[in-house]
């Protein structure tokens, strides 16, 4: 009795016309395992519709896209670079820094030179002042 | 709509976009860069998402569009025909061997459609859609579909009763 439907169900079927139910009802009545000799022919295809809606997506899901991934590999491209011109900048830098350093302390050195030639220059002279107001005074006396 | 919430809408057919791809594209590694790529272009248009009353059947247009696409584009041309693993859960171990290889047959049969064909055999006899979503997703009228997916079904039919009574099956 059950096989009768079955067949009527199935004529209505392959002119695309069972509903979701009806569909339903099908696909439970060759999956459940008695089948009819006479409807035997349609057992894969349905076993087959129940079958292939079992597989899944098994991966994970990223929203970040692979584009972001490669944007990845020129940052660190980038970023290198980065690094060894700065390497080489402050090289240079501290080189110049050095440089300066030591002109500085060149230039205190012998300012701290001249200041000393100055001071005693200074001394000379007053020395030297103090000779000629002797001469003066000697030569009022001697007049 | 942030990422959550993102998720909690698209998430639940994901598994059913696969296999549309899947379907179409034939190789389980395309299908699953194929899927991947649609969701993140889901996501990208997450702003529009949010405005849509269907937004499976709007991702379902996608994926078929976007295999389409693949299809077409020169990509997809070293595609190999590699056949699936799909996973039978609910037969006994020795009704499952006798069956694999007429299961399989119908994989094959429903590969041999032409493409509006499979996806239609895909959305309605594998992922139960109600016919009005079918016509959104696919964009034809209900006649149309009925139409398609009879024609698709009796070449199914005829193929098998040609297996069966050769004694394949």
């Amino acid at each position: 009795m059950e096989s009768v439907n079955i067949e009527k169900l199935i004529e209505k079927y392959l002119e695309g016309n069972t509903s979701l139910q009806e569909e339903t009802i099908l696909k439970n009545y060759f999956n459940k395992g008695i089948v009819a000799p006479n409807l035997q022919e349609y057992q894969p295809l349905f076993t087959y519709y129940v079958t292939a809606k079992n597989e899944r997506y098994s991966k994970t899901i990223e929203l970040s896209p692979k584009k972001i991934k490669r944007n990845y590999t020129w940052l660190s491209i980038a970023a290198s670079i980065a690094l060894l011109v700065s390497v080489f900048i402050g090289k240079q830098q501290y080189e110049l820094y050095q440089q300066k350093q030591e002109a500085e302390r060149l230039f205190a050195e012998l300012s701290k030179g001249l200041r000393l030639i100055s001071t005693n220059l200074k001394k000379g002279e007053q020395a030297v002042a103090t000779l000629y107001t002797l001469e003066n005074t000697v030569n009022k006396i001697v007049k | 709509m942030n990422q959550s919430d993102f998720l909690k809408v698209v998430l639940p057919f994901k598994d059913k976009v696969f296999r549309l791809a899947k379907r179409l594209l034939v190789s389980t590694e395309e299908a699953e860069d194929a899927t991947q790529e649609l969701y993140f272009k889901l996501w990208k248009s997450k702003e529009k998402i949010a405005d849509y009353q269907n937004v499976e059947a709007f991702a379902m247009t996608m994926t078929k569009n976007y295999c389409y696409d693949r299809l077409k584009s020169k990509q997809a041309s070293n595609l190999t025909l590699a056949h699936s693993n799909y996973l039978e859960k609910d037969t006994a171990l020795d009704k499952k061997v006798e069956h694999q290889d007429s299961v399989s047959l119908v994989h094959q049969l429903i590969e041999k459609l032409p493409d509006q064909q499979k996806i239609i055999i895909q959305l309605r006899d594998i992922e139960e859609y109600d016919l009005e979503e079918i016509c959104k997703m696919v964009d034809m009228k209900p006649i149309a579909v009925r139409v398609a997916l009879s024609r698709a079904r009796k070449t199914i039919r005829e193929e098998l009763i040609k297996k069966h009574n050769y004694g394949i099956c």
